[in-house]
């Protein structure tokens, strides 16, 4: 019985089509204008045009029931590029289902108009339409959520990467500037870069500065000295530079032992260290005559 | 004591941490806490916002800006539904842990704050309060 009434809302939809495409678009520049108005008419009324059609055309093939299925595959990739592009552009996810939500008016007006007296078979068409545009639209929404996702997961390995830069700053000298957050995931990835340099390079000294690591707190502390042990076991030594003042006080009171590293407060202080280990001085250029 | 601002923050996942840390950082700024008091209010609420995960399976924090006569404060609650303490004298000492962390964390912010309170029961869950004044 579902299967006559899908038909009968496709016969609706082909029948009408012309007259939905234009009440269609005049509940979105109405929506628009009331949101932010930022979509032209022309792009518009051209994707409403297209999802009509693909509508139309899986309308035609049946089965309203599963919206999986293939024959719904072009409008189902049609809502899924409309929703990543407006998603990007940055509607919300509420305003991207609108695009499916408003065309329920124009439907179920059309509907009433074949159904005048039949208020059974009215009953069952609107209840199939509302089923069939509900599913479409939360489908946007999904959609929507999933790009938002992928650009988040995107963002946070650019963040991994970023943050691992082990840089020579003299022949036996590594430098690993640290910036930002030390959290797990990205300390084992710090520390794996540290070390792997430590080997190809044949360093004996690293400096790690945390000067762009915003707390030090037992979590990062224990970090460091996981590192500082592993370059140890290896036959390099460690300083860590970047100390500032408030860093230092906090380290105290948390009760942190550093005892046994060599700590300094800027990454010169910790560089001059270095250059000394590796017997080397930095001397003024004798001045020109 | 009259409290003048507060909010509830989700403690749920290891990257809730740094949100915490944010939010408590905004929050040290706007009452004019010295840059050594921030970092010292923002440590003690890092390490008790992981424990919150890492042995209370999640909670809580709840910020209030604290205005008492002359002085401004910041105070911050974590509660959880964990396993609770058993023994809280013991978990407040230094270099003791039940899990794989440095033991301090716990202790630590005690020392990094002006007031600490810690309530647990086992099987109910935990509750830290620690208050910072200006």
């Amino acid at each position: 019985m579902s299967g006559s009434k899908t038909t009968d809302l496709a016969e609706i939809l082909s029948k009408h089509e012309k007259g939905l495409l234009d009440d269609w678009l005049g509940e979105l520049i109405v929506e628009a204008k009331a949101g932010r108005g930022t979509l032209r008419e022309n792009e518009l009324r051209d994707q409403c045009r297209e999802f009509l059609n693909l509508l139309l055309g899986a309308a035609k093939a049946g089965d309203f029931t599963n919206l999986q299925s293939k024959a719904w595959t072009p409008v189902r990739e049609m809502l899924a590029n409309l929703s990543r592009s407006r998603g990007l552009q940055g509607y919300s996810p509420s305003e991207t289902a609108t695009f499916v939500f408003s065309l329920k008016k124009p439907i179920f007006a059309r509907i009433r108009q074949e159904f005048a007296d039949d208020a059974r078979s009215l009953a069952e068409t609107t209840w199939a339409a509302t089923e069939l545009l509900d599913g479409l639209g939360l489908f946007t929404t999904e959609v929507h959520q999933k790009a938002r996702e992928e650009v988040i997961t995107r963002q946070q390995q650019e963040m991994l990467e970023l943050s691992t830069p082990v840089v020579k700053l003299w022949e036996g000298i590594l430098a690993l500037p640290m910036i930002g957050t030390l959290d797990s995931a990205r300390t084992q990835i710090v520390m794996e870069s540290l070390l792997q340099k430590i080997v190809e390079t044949g360093s004996g000294l690293a400096i790690i500065d945390i000067t762009g690591v915003p707390t030090v707190d037992t979590l990062t502390a224990q970090y460091l000295l996981k590192t500082v042990t592993a370059a140890r076991l290896m036959g390099a030594e460690c300083i860590i530079s970047g100390i500032r003042p408030q860093i230092a006080q906090t380290i105290v009171h948390l009760g942190v032992e550093l005892t046994g590293i060599v700590t300094k407060a800027t990454l010169a202080d910790a560089f001059a260290v270095a250059l000394d280990r590796v017997g080397r001085t930095v001397t003024r250029k004798a001045a020109r005559s | 004591m009259e409290v003048s601002k507060s909010d509830a923050l989700e403690i749920r996942v290891s990257d809730d941490v740094v949100l915490v840390r944010q939010a408590v950082r905004k929050w040290a700024i706007e009452l004019g806490f010295s840059l050594v008091d921030q970092t010292k209010i923002i440590t003690a609420a890092s390490e008790l916002a992981r424990n919150t995960i890492d042995y209370g399976e999640g909670g809580t924090v709840r910020l209030e800006s604290l205005i008492d006569g002359f002085r401004k404060g910041l105070r911050l609650i974590f509660l959880d539904n964990g396993p609770g303490i058993a023994d809280i004298e013991l978990a407040l000492t230094d270099g003791y842990t039940s899990g794989k962390g440095l033991g301090l964390g716990l202790s630590g912010a005690r020392r990094l704050m002006s007031d600490f309170r810690i309530e647990s029961r086992v099987g109910d869950g935990t509750r830290v309060e620690i208050t910072r004044w200006k």
